[in-house]
């Protein structure tokens, strides 16, 4: 049985397609998928993500900690401010992408994803264990709904106090939303402007409803898995178990730069990465546009004069290109003449830079 | 709950047949419920006008944003026309599924395949919905 998260009797309500995804219970989609992803990039969206994990890493050498056991330089990390990082095994194999917040000198919330959190919170003790430092998983307690969109601000701005022009992209601080604790965080995975709001999980449903009151001028939706995934696709982001996974590095994926040789002491996985930092990995992570209409799909061979050169890994149709687009593995230094096979036949690609979609700032 | 209309024929793979009852020409198309299962459609190949199918054979996809679904002929025949709209505006799969969202004509040559009422279609869609 997949869990529900606090907010499925709302979904439910809005006669949502629920699906099972990483072992819980989530809106696919509550009607238009590709009406939900275009109100993403021309008003706002209404997700429930509260099947992240919020695994909680405090005491006096939280940062320390953090430092050995992840790639990125916490110690660093500003308090109020977040950042994009990974969890490697000793062979450098990406065991999770994360984002770490520092919400105290002796406080930082590291969240998962949800088919990995577990893992996560095991690995995090596991290594934890000689610091001075306290490691809790409070995925149960939390909450968590985003609104992404170029409206976001406007409309979480009628509910709190809280100085959001102040807030940076990849910053957070905790606030009053609607009368309820939270913290408020400038992230997201849909390639717009947005805020990501952790709160209690008896507050994920009046919040929810608040912020559908106070978005319907703006234009809001609620917005499914199914859009979130065409929107990150589109911005070129990787879904872990999609674009990542243990088989591969950060630097196969293209993403070497979260890996912080310089800092102090030594981390998980360094000597194994250190290895292979200076190595141009077999194939690279690429974008790819279709020049027909069918789609490519995960698993699909990419080919080059009928041998195979690479593998799509993620392949959605894009609305804002109005054309299929994928992210794949493809062999170093091969980038013309590209097709995918899709289902026997051999469909032309170009290679195109990532992202797909940058938004106007 | 999905519209199914009684004046249709259905098939497990959830497509629709009309004009079944005077056995010469036949169109077909997508559920309603095949097409709130499936989301947005986003691409649709047909066969091609003037083909000859077999009942029971793969003669087409139907591909939204998240999957890709084939088209089974439900009966065997000529095929004497197709919906170049549907194929431009594969849209209409959602919007007007018995309609405008029609997929193809076929001149039927020999008996259709497993057809079903629309109160057993109703009984197998409600068993999985």
């Amino acid at each position: 049985m997949s869990r529900p998260t606090p907010l499925r009797d709302v979904h439910e309500a809005l006669g949502a397609t629920l699906t099972d995804f990483a072992g819980w219970l989530m809106p696919l989609r509550y009607g238009s998928e590709s009406a939900e992803h275009n109100a993403v990039r021309q008003a706002a969206g209404l997700f429930d993500l509260s099947h992240m994990g919020e695994i909680f890493v405090t005491g006096p050498q939280a940062a320390e900690a953090l430092d050995y056991a992840l790639v990125g330089h916490l110690s660093a990390l500003a308090t109020g401010r977040a950042r994009y990082t990974m969890i490697v095994d000793e062979r450098g194999g990406v065991l999770d992408d994360l984002i770490v917040y520092r919400l105290g000198d002796e406080e930082f919330m590291v969240v998962a994803n949800a088919s990995n959190y577990p893992k996560v919170d095991a690995e995090l003790k596991n290594r934890a264990k000689s610091y001075d430092a306290v490691v809790e998983d409070r995925s149960e307690q939390y909450a968590l709904i985003a609104v992404q969109g170029p409206r976001a601000q406007e409309i979480l701005a009628t509910l709190t106090d809280a100085d959001l022009a102040g807030l940076k992209y990849y910053a957070g601080l905790p606030g009053v939303v609607d009368g309820r604790q939270a913290l408020i965080a400038r992230t997201g995975y849909t390639g717009e402007d947005g805020f990501e709001l952790f709160v209690a999980n008896e507050d994920a449903v009046p919040l929810w409803h608040a912020l559908t009151s106070a978005g319907a001028p703006y234009g809001i939706k609620p917005a499914g898995l199914s859009s979130r995934d065409t929107l990150r696709l589109e911005a070129g982001m990787p879904l872990y178990g999609n674009e990542l996974s243990a088989e591969l590095t950060p630097f196969d994926a293209g993403l070497g730069r979260v890996v912080k040789f310089d800092k102090p002491g030594d981390f998980v996985g360094r000597s194994a990465l250190e290895a292979v930092k200076d190595t141009a990995p077999a194939r690279r992570l690429v974008g790819l546009v279709a020049r027909g209409r069918r789609v490519p799909r995960h698993g699909y061979p990419v080919t080059k004069d009928g041998a195979v050169v690479g593998e799509v890994t993620s392949g959605a149709p894009s609305q804002t290109l109005g054309k299929p687009i994928a992210l794949a593995y493809v062999d170093t230094g091969v980038s013309e003449g590209l097709a995918v096979d899709i289902r026997g036949s051999q469909e032309p690609v170009d290679l195109v830079e990532l992202p797909f979609y940058r938004r106007n700032k | 709950m999905s519209n199914i209309p009684d004046d249709l024929s259905y098939t497990k793979e959830h497509e629709w047949v009309a004009g079944i009852d005077d056995g010469i020409t036949v169109t077909i198309g997508i559920t309603a419920f095949a097409a709130e299962a499936l989301g947005d459609v986003v691409f649709v190949q047909l066969p091609d006008a003037g083909s000859v199918i077999e009942a029971g054979d793969s003669v087409g996809e139907v591909e939204s944003t998240k999957s890709v679904s084939e088209i089974y002929s439900p009966v065997g025949g000529e095929v004497v026309e197709i919906n170049q709209a549907l194929v431009d505006d594969p849209s209409l799969a959602n919007s007007d599924p018995y309609g405008d969202g029609w997929m193809f004509r076929v001149r039927v040559d020999g008996d259709p395949k497993d057809l079903l009422t629309p109160e057993e279609y109703t009984a197998l869609t409600s068993g999985d919905s």
